[in-house]
């Protein structure tokens, strides 16, 4: 398949000065501007950049899909020395698939659903290299092997729908495969996937890449992944590349203000809300059509100065002396870089009051009944087994898991949206369990309120900002006038740093980050001294993450507020809680102060998730530890531990205990609680799974 | 001009252009205003971008206009016969037409002797006030019930889905042939069917005021309250004939085709409905308006509708074509609203009998349905993709 | 799978049940019921007289009672009058009561004796149910292939100058009901004084007076096209309309689909990509929407028999229903709920069929 006039040291994949826009009927929207950069052979090259940079634009480009109202304005993409940009549509479907294969962000949607899995992988050298019809089937039966799925004759027969996330990722990655490819786009490969299933995924393509010499176009948000996966990076901001170079240099001298306030803003070990606060990026991302003159990130950068940055266009500057290292930035070069961040004031640590919220024995157990038309067998969820702990005032209490381990259920036990099975909730000394919401008072719904993950679906579409808050104010009997209540309303905005002209607007004429932070004023409205905060912050870009965070963090302490932070994201948690639990199918694994938790020892679930999540640190050296296989389904939990399935600890556990029985609750030292049935002195030679290495 | 002579094709046109001067005045007012305010004007301003929805919009606003002003266009009256002639052809001159009569049968006249183009304009009032109507009340049978089916789901949705898929197997030519017959009236069902379908208007806008002014009771009181005398003594009227001011009335024969319509149109509105609220309930709004302690009618009327509206929009303009066309059915099997009655589904049951040797008495109103209808799906089309662009 | 089929053809039978009470209690009216009487006995009849017809002929007693019996799950009425003759539901006239059945509803196959034909209306039905038969299978004919092309052609590049094209065709055709469209096709090519056939008379490129028949009666005995394209068409029209709109939404929806995206990245053909991609996915609801078009259809059969004077099930219906025919409308009406809850079942288990996700159970 190789070209024979490419030769292999030339790079696989070469952009130069490419700028595509979309037209609409208004007009023409620049989405990529001036974006070079070049992949060797068995390089792999990361984009990375916030959602709308254009990371997603650039890698369609090179596969010349931009739909209908897409175009590549001008510059070149040379694919081993040939130009797509001006390549037939004949020519370029030979090398889709054949040459440049794409893994995509949601591998349900990415997988036919009417055909089955073997069809779709066989499709590939059928089409590419006119194989014959059974050769095909028994190569994609290879390659499923390679991609570490069991069962591959079953697996080449069954549909989409019959497997797991997971394993329809790696079906995407085998397809990917089938003809081996010369280059590979990653779009946000594992984004829709659990942080457990991510670290596999990350794995394998890591060592397919490695035994296949296939060059990657890795494009994520994510820094940590990005850290994991790529040999170089290329950040970008609106449009356009920022920065790039090797990984490594970036990483540790990056010489653009946007990657330096983009690591300020996520956090990072060491990082403490009290101490080490983040420091959020000011401002907003520009629309594509509002972009300002000059530097695009020039409004938001502390190092701005006018009549240069917003004179003339910015080019790449090379940064001399560092491999293909290069900025677009006039002023690197007056910029210390070394400066340590100006602190901000640190902030006083939130005393912890009274106990305001108490969970015992909480079980909330849904019959559903199973098969697709109500074939009759009705089956138990255990979505909550024995919940206990106890929350107090001022507290952040981090709830951790991953999907299905029945942390939006406790959500709605005690919001009360649904009645606990048996247990009780007390509440401000008040037994809650079974009290649906509508009989609560208004007291004690109006105190116990929930930010929502999800900003794009947090506010009704068709009602004003302002409307949607006042609406909260009256239901919990606020203000004595419609006239009070408006200007209740208008402090609300104030609060949570909003302009007042916000109160007339709708809410698809806000960012996501605003919008949350009206999902904040809201449940904020009655006063709440509880708060349930779910994942507030997972679908906001991250340096919008830290402000809203700050901001949840300045009205606790403000309000004495007991939060509840439910999150996945190991980072934030030790960012910001207290107290952390870690959930896992309906069972609290492991509870603790967010030392105890993220110290040795650990619960062996938590020890994974620790080790799964990617850090953006170069100093930081963290222990593989990857986990065999899915979730289990809660419907069909495994008997015994329920984590036993994965757990690479269950050999110690003398007996096979772990198959048979549920491990009590043990007490460790200062109240940290594990449900294991490792012995003490197998829990204490668990070693630290991120380690920062000395300077 | 010779009396005897047929106005040539040219004649016949220019005089109907001229007929319809009102209808383009309004017309052209219309939109050069929506044109020129286009950008404040929400989704309907936001249909004059779409070639179609303008189109659409074009030809249902002329018969809206034709049917405001069907006083000023109509050259004859419609129900009176002219003449001993049967089936003369377009642009036949009256025998002897008296004085300020107007002297020509532009589209002809049917075998009655009926003038054709007074009989179409004059059916376009009637087809424009009954089918929105009664696609207004379908759509309020259809709310109410389809908003708590999908809400809560379980038992009562099981069953009110039963029912309404029990409407929507009947072929609706066999239903109108067994409720709209003149021994039925005799029963008094279609006053019971009237005292069910007319009822829920009220009941909709007595929980759209009361779940969102519960909390300001004065307000509350207002609203309800004047809901409740508009709406009963509306009802009184409409359901039972006995309202006592006799302002409200139906006449018995159209009150059956107008529920009959109602009925078979509201289990289709109840499913769409009911669909849309199942998949807008899993959103984070309608969680947050649960978690705050709002009533199930609030997040369904105050949270939830609201957002149902673009898809609702566009079926009720389908809707009202679809009504106007079952209308038409109706007229076509005689069992129209009465047999004198110039709507256009009886005129052209009249004029298919004939239909090989005289086409004028049937194409006219053939036509006129066409176009409404045809506006009225295209209107739909340039709404639903304007609605999808954002 | 079985348990699925076992228990929609529970909520079938429970329709059905439901639907054919609600015939029989509309077509057993009071009124309808008196209206019988005088035409069956005299018109000048007295109340009284009306009264005691009803009483005498089975139709007093319950209205659940007559459904019962009509169904075939009560005992047949029996009445020993005056004179001593004994006449009851099952009794032919001149045959001995003893030898009669005491059960004789639908369920037995005895339908009734329709009033209009003088014939038992399950012979009339069928009869008429084969002349409607041939027109339906013409319609499907000309109607599911070209909607389907049409949809899956306007819907695999949406926007594009096929699809608008396409699009307004289809718009344009589900404004035109049969009554509409039946009269503008006739005033096309079926008529003596306008459109294309007094033009191609006088060209002397047909003989008869028109190119196509304006009736359709002479196809009762003999389809040929020009007496049967018209009736074909005119209700194929409004359909192709409908299931090419739902066809091209399905299609369209189905080629944003990321999968399409993926093969297209996968060098598969544009036209592979509709074909063995989208294809499958994007005819799933047409499929359903093709067999609950069946109701509708009913209609425009009805419509366009009236139209064209053809004497199938539709025109039956007509006649029952205008006559009064008590027996005739209940089963021509059973026959319709039969036609569309199989449809609908039919629908439910291709649904299942077509798409792999539901294939549980």
């Amino acid at each position: 398949m190789t070209d024979t006039t490419w030769d292999a040291s030339k790079p696989i994949l070469e952009i130069e000065n490419l700028s595509i826009s979309f037209f609409t009927r208004m007009r023409e929207i620049p989405a990529v501007m001036d974006f070079s950069c070049s992949v060797m052979a068995g390089e792999s090259m990361g984009l990375v950049g916030e959602s709308g940079c254009g990371k997603s634009t650039v890698a369609l480009a090179v596969l010349r899909d931009l739909g209908k109202n897409g175009r590549i304005v001008s510059g070149t993409i040379k694919f081993k020395g040939r130009d797509l940009t001006h390549m037939g549509d004949e020519e370029l479907r030979h090398i889709r698939g054949s040459e440049i294969a794409m893994i995509y962000q949601e591998p349900m949607a990415s997988l036919n659903p009417a055909m089955k899995i073997g069809a779709q992988l066989a499709e590939v050298p059928m089409i590419h290299q006119g194989m014959a019809k059974e050769d095909a089937w028994k190569l994609a039966r290879q390659i499923i092997a390679d991609v570490r799925l069991p069962d591959p004759d079953r697996i080449l027969h069954a549909y989409p729908h019959q497997l797991s996330g997971g394993q329809q990722q790696r079906i995407v990655i085998a397809m990917a495969l089938m003809s081996k490819p010369a280059l590979l786009i990653l779009d946000e490969p594992t984004t829709a996937l659990d942080v457990t299933v991510e670290a596999g995924i990350v794995d394998l393509v890591k060592d397919l890449g490695t035994k296949y010499g296939t060059s990657m176009l890795f494009i994520s948000h994510n820094l940590g992944l990005i850290l994991d996966v790529c040999d170089r990076l290329c950040v970008m901001y609106s449009g356009e590349a920022v920065e790039t170079g090797n990984v490594i240099e970036v990483f540790d001298k990056m010489r653009h203000p946007y990657t330096q306030a983009l690591f300020r803003s996520i956090p990072l070990p060491g990082a403490d809300k009290n101490t080490h606060p983040l420091v959020a990026i000011p401002g907003n991302f520009p629309l594509p059509h509002e972009r300002p003159p000059g530097c695009n990130f020039g409004p938001r950068c502390d190092y701005f100065k006018d009549g240069l940055c917003n004179a003339a266009e910015v080019p790449m500057f090379p940064v001399p002396g560092d491999d293909r290292h290069a900025t677009r930035c006039f002023r690197w070069t007056e910029i210390d870089w070394e400066a340590p961040m100006t602190l901000k004031a640190s902030k006083p640590k939130t005393p912890i009051g009274k106990v305001v919220l108490k969970m015992e024995d909480l079980k909330k157990y849904y019959s559903v009944s199973s098969g697709g038309f109500g074939s009759g067998t009705t089956k138990v969820v255990k979505a909550n087994e024995t919940l206990s702990f106890e929350a107090r005032e001022g507290e952040t209490l981090a709830i951790v898991g991953e999907s299905g381990c029945g942390k939006s259920t406790f959500a709605k036990v005690l919001m009360g949206l649904e009645t606990a099975t048996s247990g009780s909730i007390l509440l401000f000394d008040e037994n809650v369990q079974s009290t649906p919401i509508q009989q609560r008072n208004t007291d004690t719904v109006s105190s116990v309120q929930m930010v929502f993950q999800n900003p794009f679906d947090t506010l009704n579409p068709s009602m004003n900002v302002g409307r949607q808050i006042i609406r909260a104010l009256e239901i919990f009997k606020q203000g004595k006038s419609d006239e009070e209540r408006h200007a209740r309303m208008l402090e609300l905005l104030d609060l949570v740093k909003l302009p007042r002209a916000f109160a007339e607007r709708m809410p698809r004429q806000l960012s996501g980050g605003q919008k949350q932070r009206v999902g904040i004023a809201r449940a904020f409205a009655g006063g709440a001294k509880v708060v349930v905060a779910d994942e507030p912050v997972s679908a906001l870009d991250v340096s919008v993450q830290a402000a809203v965070t700050d901001l949840l963090m300045d009205i606790q302490r403000e309000n004495k507020t007991t939060l509840l932070f439910i999150s996945h994201d190991l980072s934030i948690v030790r960012y910001l809680s207290d107290r952390v639990m870690v959930m896992y199918l309906g069972h609290v694994v492991e509870m603790g102060t967010t030392d105890q938790v993220f110290q040795p020892p650990y619960h062996p679930y938590t020890e994974a998730l620790l080790s799964a999540v990617p850090i953006a640190d170069t100093k930081v050296i963290r222990k593989r530890i990857v986990l065999e296989g899915d979730i289990p389904s809660a419907m069909n939990p495994p008997p015994g531990c329920p984590f036993q399935t994965r757990c690479r600890w269950k050999s110690l556990v003398p007996g096979g205990l772990c198959d048979v029985e549920m491990p009590p609750v043990k007490m460790l030292e200062g109240g940290h609680q594990v449900k294991c049935h490792l012995s003490d002195n197998v829990l204490a030679t668990m070693e630290p799974v991120i380690k920062v290495a000395a300077e | 001009m010779d009396e005897t002579t047929l106005l040539s094709w040219g004649q016949i046109i220019a005089r109907i252009l001229q007929q319809f001067l009102p209808v383009w005045i309004a017309l052209i007012v219309t939109f050069i205003l929506s044109i020129r305010y286009k950008r404040k004007l929400g989704l309907y301003g936001k249909l004059f971008d779409s070639p179609v929805g303008m189109v659409g919009l074009l030809l249902v606003l002329f018969w809206v206009y034709t049917a405001f002003f069907a006083d000023m266009i109509i050259t004859m009256d419609p129900i009176a016969q002219f003449g001993r002639v049967k089936n003369p052809p377009p642009g036949t001159p009256l025998v002897d037409p008296k004085d300020g009569q107007y002297a020509y049968f532009l589209l002809g006249a049917d075998h009655l002797a009926r003038d054709v183009f007074s009989r179409v304009v004059m059916g376009a009032r009637r087809v424009l006030m009954i089918a929105p109507a009664a696609t207004t009340f379908a759509f309020m049978v259809g709310v109410t019930l389809g908003l708590p089916a999908g809400y809560f789901g379980g038992k009562l949705d099981t069953a009110l889905s039963f029912a309404a898929n029990l409407v929507l197997a009947f072929p609706v030519i066999l239903l109108f042939y067994l409720l709209v017959t003149p021994e039925i009236r005799v029963t008094g069902i279609p006053t019971y069917l009237a005292a069910v379908l007319f009822i829920f208007p009220v009941i909709f806008f007595c929980t759209l005021f009361n779940s969102r002014f519960f909390t300001s009771p004065p307000k509350r009181n207002l609203y309800v309250g004047l809901t409740l005398v508009i709406g009963l003594w509306a009802y009184s009227g409409l359901a039972f004939n006995m309202d006592p001011l006799g302002v409200w009335s139906m006449d018995p024969n159209l009150l059956n085709v107008f529920v009959s319509v109602v009925f078979v149109n509201s289990p289709t509105v109840f499913r769409i409905v009911r669909g849309i609220v199942m998949d807008l309930k899993a959103r984070d709004y309608v969680a947050a308006g649960q978690t705050r302690g709002e009533s199930a009618w609030y997040i369904m009327l105050w949270e939830i509708l609201p957002n149902a509206r673009g898809p609702l929009i566009v079926d009720f303009c389908l809707r009202i074509g679809y009504t106007t066309i079952l209308l038409g059915t109706l007229g076509f099997f005689g069992l129209g609203v009465s047999p004198e009655s110039p709507d256009w589904g009886s005129t052209i049951d009249d004029g298919r009998k004939l239909l090989s040797l005289y086409l004028h008495p049937a194409i006219t109103p053939a036509l006129a349905l066409m176009s409404l209808v045809l506006g009225l799906n295209l209107l739909a089309d340039g709404l639903r993709e304007e609605s999808l662009k954002d | 799978m079985l348990k699925f089929v076992a228990r929609r053809l529970g909520v079938m039978v429970l329709t059905a049940l439901a639907l054919t009470f609600v015939v029989f209690y509309l077509t057993n009216l009071p009124p309808n019921l008196e209206k019988l009487a005088r035409t069956e006995g005299s018109v000048r009849m007295t109340d009284q007289a009306v009264a005691s017809w009803i009483e005498n002929n089975g139709h007093g007693g319950s209205v659940f009672g007559r459904y019962a019996q009509w169904l075939g799950v009560a005992p047949g009425w029996v009445l020993t009058d005056d004179k001593g003759v004994t006449r009851g539901r099952c009794i032919r006239a001149g045959t001995d009561p003893a030898a009669a059945s005491s059960y004789c509803g639908v369920l037995q196959g005895e339908w009734g004796f329709s009033t209009v034909f003088k014939k038992p209306v399950l012979e009339s039905v069928l009869q008429k149910l084969g002349s409607t038969g041939w027109l339906m299978l013409w319609v499907m004919i000309v109607m599911v292939p070209t909607s389907l092309l049409m949809g899956v052609l306007s819907g695999m590049r949406e926007g594009s100058r096929t699809d608008r094209g396409l699009s307004i065709i289809a718009i344009a055709t589900t404004a035109t009901p049969e009554y509409v469209s039946g009269v503008i096709l006739v005033a096309v090519f079926a008529s003596v004084t306008a459109g294309v056939s007094p033009i191609l008379h006088e060209w002397g490129w047909i003989s008869t007076k028109t190119l196509f028949l304006g009736t359709a009666t002479s196809a009762m005995d003999n389809i040929t096209f020009w007496n049967f394209a018209l009736p074909v068409l005119t209700i194929a029209l409004y359909g192709i309309g409908y299931i090419a709109r739902m066809t091209r939404a399905s299609m369209t929806e189905v080629m944003v689909q990321q999968y399409i995206r993926t093969a297209r990245l996968k060098g598969v053909r544009f036209r592979d990509v509709v074909m063995r991609h989208a294809l499958r996915n994007a005819l799933i609801a047409p499929f359903t929407v093709i067999m609950l078009q069946f109701p509708w259809l009913l209609n425009g059969v009805v419509i366009t028999e009236a139209l064209f004077n053809y004497k199938g099930f539709g025109w039956t219906l007509v006649q029952a229903a205008g006559n009064n025919d008590i027996d005739l409308l209940l089963g021509c009406s059973v026959v319709a709920v039969l036609v569309v809850l199989v449809t609908q079942l039919i629908s439910d288990i291709g649904y299942v069929f077509l798409n792999p996700r539901i294939r549980l159970a």
